[in-house]
């Protein structure tokens, strides 16, 4: 088992919900591809080439001033438990977790994190570098993880083209090489049924949306990932400003949505939360699917001001901490499905008899 | 879990609604959301990757296109065909060998293929070629007199989307 606490904040800083609309908007993340020149992209790159990736990546990162106090994971090195953990806290993607099992151990591929800043060295591109911060901050993310790209650029040469920019493995990602998103929660447009109106909106504007774990993830608990579709002709600050003119828009429409919903249907919705409420304080089984769906109920009762003793900073832990990992890292082990929901139950019942303790 | 619809293909779309007064969820697999009107994410938000290398060997530069079929990346030896399978490319060479088709692709992905963002300072020693201010045409982009002729022959292959951005471009130029 790797030991988080080395980590600083286990790398879940943004759960603490002090970021802008924190309710709605959980976290924002903005990542920047990058790679080094004359090394071929790591799906084409040897073994050697990817040992040399990491070796000079390793020595920009330890000069970087943002790096300092950070640490460093060999996805290698990690067990699959301990790699799934990193990939329910969105710190690694679901390609980087598997990779060391595809090449056998010699992937070489690595995860860095320095407070809200890291990096994913050896994944589709060389580098992905990024920044979390929570709630509805792009710019401050974005100036983060730009100040991280200067300083290794420093020292690393990275292969941009006069025209197309950044260059990157997959085309989709040239030029900037930036992907802003926001993971935001919209269940009154979901039960107001605007919500598809909203996302194939979203896709007319050069935006996309996804599950809750990113690309090829579905959605559960009513929960979204909106980001720039499109990387290239536009500069960095261009696709930052759009996506939040278009974020801002949906949140003013997600509360437009709650508003109809407590006027037109206030029983029903009252009903709904607390319904969603009392079984998860007092469940005694619960599937990952059910414990996504009823916290998101839970979490409109909160923004609604219907349920008011329980913090935001509760309902994001919970997200995070009922996956299957991080049940198993908490030392719930339990290989079976029926353990694991007793288990999910368990902890929850735990969380919320503690806040419902707690005096307000 | 199997669609509510059909009981036989798996259900990907899980949409909930009010229904007088109550709220149903109906799970349904893709093809009987689709017959039921429901736009889902999964019907409107198809990756186009795979639709833009399809239609590679077809469209503008097609032509090129067969004749590149054998071209390799001289630095790492990647092919036309393997992206076309993989979607990836293999090296960063690889946008200069097969600039013609990537320009082309890349526009379409993105409505441009020019960057006009942040440009790398490289390593000290190491500096890039003289970076224009942004919006500037860049120094390595085709001039007026060229950028014409690409765009009357544009409009002869009734290419307008190509043609309007190439209008454009000429009006910055001249």
């Amino acid at each position: 088992m790797i030991d988080l606490s080395l980590v600083p904040d286990g790398g879940l800083r943004w759960l603490d919900a002090s970021g802008p609309m924190a309710n709605i908007v959980l976290s924002t993340r903005v990542r920047l591809a990058r790679n080094l020149a004359g090394v071929p992209f790591t799906g084409r790159g040897s073994e050697a080439d990817r040992r040399r990736v990491l070796a000079d990546v390793d020595g920009a990162w330890q000069a970087a001033p943002l790096a300092r106090g950070g640490v460093r994971f060999l996805v290698d090195e990690l067990e699959p438990g301990d790699r799934l953990l990193l990939h329910e806290r969105h710190l690694i993607s679901k390609e980087l977790a598997n990779a060391a099992a595809e090449r056998e151990g010699a992937s070489h591929a690595a995860i860095y994190l320095a407070g809200s800043a890291g990096m994913m060295v050896n994944e589709e591109d060389h580098l992905r570098l990024q920044v979390f911060q929570s709630g509805f901050a792009l710019t401050q993310a974005f100036s983060e993880v730009d100040r991280l790209d200067r300083a290794l650029a420093a020292t690393l040469p990275v292969a941009f083209h006069q025209e197309f920019g950044y260059l990157t493995a997959c085309p989709t990602n040239a030029g900037t090489g930036l992907r802003a998103s926001v993971l935001i929660h919209l269940p009154g447009l979901v039960l107001t049924k605007e919500i598809a109106k909203v996302l194939q909106g979203l896709n007319q504007v050069g935006l996309t949306f996804r599950g809750l774990y990113g690309e090829g993830s579905e959605v559960v608990g009513n929960f979204f990932q909106l980001s720039n579709q499109t990387t290239l002709g536009k500069a960095e600050d261009e696709l930052l400003d759009h996506l939040g003119k278009i974020v801002r828009q949906v949140v003013r429409y997600e509360e437009q949505a709650r508003q109809v919903l407590l006027r037109d249907a206030p029983t029903i919705i009252e009903d709904k939360v607390w319904r969603a409420y009392a079984l998860l304080r007092y469940a005694r089984s619960l599937s990952f699917e059910e414990t996504m769906n009823l916290l998101s109920g839970v979490r409109l009762g909160v923004g609604l001001g219907l349920i008011p003793a329980l913090s935001v900073y509760t309902l994001n832990k919970l997200l995070i901490f009922t996956q299957p990992a991080h049940l198993s890292s908490l030392g719930m082990r339990a290989p079976r499905d029926a353990e694991q929901r007793a288990a999910r139950a368990a902890y929850v019942r735990g969380i919320l008899e503690e806040e419902a303790a707690r005096p307000a | 879990m199997l669609c509510d619809n059909c009981g036989e293909r798996p259900a990907a779309i899980h949409l909930t609604q009010i229904e007088n007064n109550n709220v149903v969820t109906m799970h349904l697999c893709e093809q009987c959301a689709a017959a039921k009107g429901v736009e889902t994410g999964a019907s409107v938000a198809k990756f186009p990757l795979g639709d833009f290398l399809a239609s590679l060997g077809k469209t503008a530069g097609g032509e090129a296109a067969e004749d590149a079929k054998g071209l390799a990346c001289p630095a790492c030896g990647a092919t036309l065909q393997d992206f076309r399978q993989t979607g990836r490319l293999g090296c960063a060479e690889c946008y200069t060998t097969f600039e013609p088709h990537l320009r082309d692709l890349l526009r379409r992905l993105h409505g441009s293929a020019q960057h006009v963002g942040k440009r790398h300072a490289g390593p000290a020693g190491e500096a890039p070629a003289a970076a224009p201010a942004a919006g500037a045409p860049a120094p390595a982009g085709p001039g007026v007199v060229e950028l014409r002729e690409q765009l009357r022959r544009a409009v002869e292959a009734e290419n307008f989307e190509l043609a309007a951005e190439l209008r454009d471009r000429l009006k910055v130029l001249e």
